[in-house]
């Protein structure tokens, strides 16, 4: 169990974590979802040790996040960062090794190597191993780096928006190898995602993030109301349940007189969010 | 069954790309090692590559006939002056290769970070203050010996520093590199004709100087120096990935950063307080290098050193023969034969 309790993190004068508590249970899917600039990825890197929370603490089950015995810490994590970019002269296969850091040596071990392509193969990129990285799309990049979070043999998965160049195939590559592994293996799986409906579909917890707080967590469709669309994101929404009752998300247009305002409002927090990513770096 | 036959064509292709990364590497190894004999094989007194041959066998322990004169010339002046080049192009190659693999750029090498400039600097002062009762062949290197680290230490509590990303890095040392210029025209110019002209000579580079007890020293610096950067191949390769994979890969980034800068530091101000400045191996070698085997460090780094090792050398034998007889200053040379071949490959890439 991964727990959280009384977490505050602040950047500068931003305030991203504000007493915040929460617990993520093994083998189930979690989700957070949450405005641009709210603190979802400077969260995941708090979690990753990597940013330092003001006060408050993280545990896994026996294990206390402390900043100075981080590599132990970290070693449980699979974590793949927001940033999909692979600006460098390597193969596929030599990429997703990576994630197997601590177990390479000069010799390159066949059982390394068979693991990392069947990891490659889970997802269906078998035929890119031998390919250079550099030549990929960004969707591919997406996956591959996917494969290599695999291949860390988490506990922990902590995945940043891990769909976000991805084309509608490969969304749901990605997120059922999670949902099914998640199960089988029993790992802690968090991720970022902004599209509700998927969220939705996949989420075993949500977690609801604006200014600093949880405002809501729970099943999907349990808490994902209009009401709560509204409240988060500024946005009106209707919301359906399919027949196993996942909700679906539905947003409405404003109509032109409201236009104004909710373009200044998007401004607002896109200027936002590209302040929180510079501090955030 | 599908799958596995493309399992195992996979494995394959990946040990055949591994192979002819080795081959890459054994072919420069030859190349590097004609250069090298061709290196011992000419000089001022012109002996010719047969006799040198048998002086190198017999060094080696072969029974072959050997004029004792050869033998001496071959021994004590040629020899350590074709290890020097050898071992001081592999260090320039090694030490631009991972300023760029640290900096994620691939302009980076300890010469346009300002390390080289603090050297030169560092040289030219102890040339003008005298050297306070040491030995001048001693008192020189160490001086400039002292001046690189200080300018590596400069960048090294810059590394330190929580939130500096490496574009800060870069312009610090560059920054440097301006600063320490324009210390060295300062000393040029307040000192004697004669004076500016020694300083003049060191900056140019010379592997002339190079003698068996200055090779005991670059030559083990160096050996330590590279047993550390193997060690860390899969980290360096890692980090190549951006500092934030890297982290979430378990590399401690800062540490490393650390324990690399200051491997690099020690090799090239070693190299450099001997040698004097040779700028453009370190930038070039590993480019080279990258687009002949990629960024693997396994392979990376041993091409990086034996590129810059194979400039170096036949840079030295290009400064032989240019004008027979006169000896050119090697830094000079480097750059005139390593820019056309660079261009070459960064065209070639382009197609």
């Amino acid at each position: 169990m991964l727990q959280v309790n009384n977490l505050n993190v602040s950047l500068d004068t931003l305030i991203l974590a504000k007493n915040m508590s929460f617990s993520l249970q093994p083998g189930k899917v979690n989700v957070i979802i949450g405005p641009n600039g709210t603190g979802k990825s400077t969260l995941l890197k708090t979690l990753f040790g990597d940013i330092q929370a003001k006060s408050g603490d993280i545990s896994f089950f026996d294990e206390t996040l402390h900043p100075k015995q981080l590599s132990h810490w970290r070693k449980q994590f699979g974590y793949m960062p927001q940033d999909i970019r692979l600006d460098v002269e390597l193969s596929v296969l030599e990429v997703v090794l990576l994630g197997q850091l601590d177990a390479l040596s000069l010799r390159l071990d066949d059982s390394l190597i068979e693991q990392a392509l069947s990891a490659l193969e889970t997802i269906g990129l078998l035929h890119l191993a031998n390919r250079s990285v550099n030549k990929l799309s960004g969707g591919q990049c997406q996956m591959i780096l996917f494969a290599q979070a695999l291949m860390r043999n988490p506990k922990i998965l902590m995945l940043d928006e891990p769909v976000s160049a991805l084309d509608l195939h490969f969304q749901h590559v990605l997120l059922d190898h999670l949902d099914q592994q998640t199960k089988q293996q029993g790992w802690v799986t968090l991720m970022v995602l902004h599209d509700l409906n998927l969220a939705a579909q996949y989420a075993d917890n949500l977690l609801v993030l604006k200014e600093g707080h949880v405002v809501e967590s729970g099943h999907p469709s349990d808490i994902l109301t209009p009401q709560l669309v509204e409240q988060v994101y500024g946005v009106k929404a209707e919301i359906s349940k399919d027949s196993q009752g996942i909700p679906f998300v539905r947003t409405i247009r404003q109509g032109k007189q409201a236009q104004p305002l909710s373009a200044e409002s998007q401004q607002h927090t896109s200027s936002n969010s590209s302040k929180g990513v510079e501090r955030a770096l | 069954m599908q799958s596995s036959g493309l399992l195992s064509d996979a494995i394959s292709n990946q040990r055949r790309s591994e192979q002819r990364r080795w081959f890459v590497i054994s072919i420069l190894s030859v190349v590097l090692l004609t250069s090298f004999i061709l290196d011992v094989a000419t000089g001022p007194s012109l002996l010719n590559v047969k006799d040198v041959a048998n002086a190198l066998l017999h060094l080696i322990g072969f029974n072959t006939e050997v004029d004792p004169t050869t033998k001496v010339i071959v021994t004590n002046l040629r020899l350590p002056i074709a290890i020097m080049a050898v071992i001081v192009g592999g260090v320039l190659g090694v030490g631009g290769a991972e300023m760029q693999t640290l900096l994620n750029n691939p302009m980076a090498s300890p010469y346009t970070l300002g390390m080289a400039a603090a050297a030169g600097f560092g040289a030219a002062l102890t040339l003008y203050v005298g050297s306070l009762g040491l030995n001048a062949n001693v008192a020189v290197p160490l001086g400039a010996f002292i001046c690189c680290m200080l300018a590596a230490a400069f960048l090294f509590a810059l590394a330190t520093m929580r939130h500096i990303s490496s574009g800060q890095l870069i312009l610090a040392g560059i920054a440097l590199l301006f600063l320490f210029q324009s210390l060295l025209s300062l000393v040029q110019f307040i000192s004697s004709p004669e004076l500016s002209q020694q300083i003049l000579f060191w900056l140019f580079g010379s592997l002339s100087k190079a003698s068996w007890s200055n090779l005991a020293i670059v030559g083990s610096i160096t050996f330590v120096c590279m047993v550390f950067l193997m060690r860390d191949a899969w980290q360096l390769t890692a980090l190549r990935l951006g500092e934030e994979r890297a982290k979430s890969l378990g590399v401690n980034v800062s540490r490393l950063r650390l324990k690399t800068l200051f491997i690099v530091a020690l090799m090239t101000a070693t190299v450099t307080s001997f040698v004097g400045i040779i700028g453009f191996i370190g930038i070039v070698a590993p480019n080279i290098a990258k687009i002949l085997v990629g960024e693997d460090q396994r392979f990376f780094l041993p091409l990086s050193f034996l590129i810059g090792a194979f400039l170096l050398s036949s840079a030295s034998v290009l400064s032989k023969v240019i004008v027979p007889g006169a000896l050119f200053p090697i830094g000079i040379v480097t750059a005139i034969i390593g820019v056309p071949f660079f261009f070459w490959l960064i065209l070639g890439k382009r197609r």
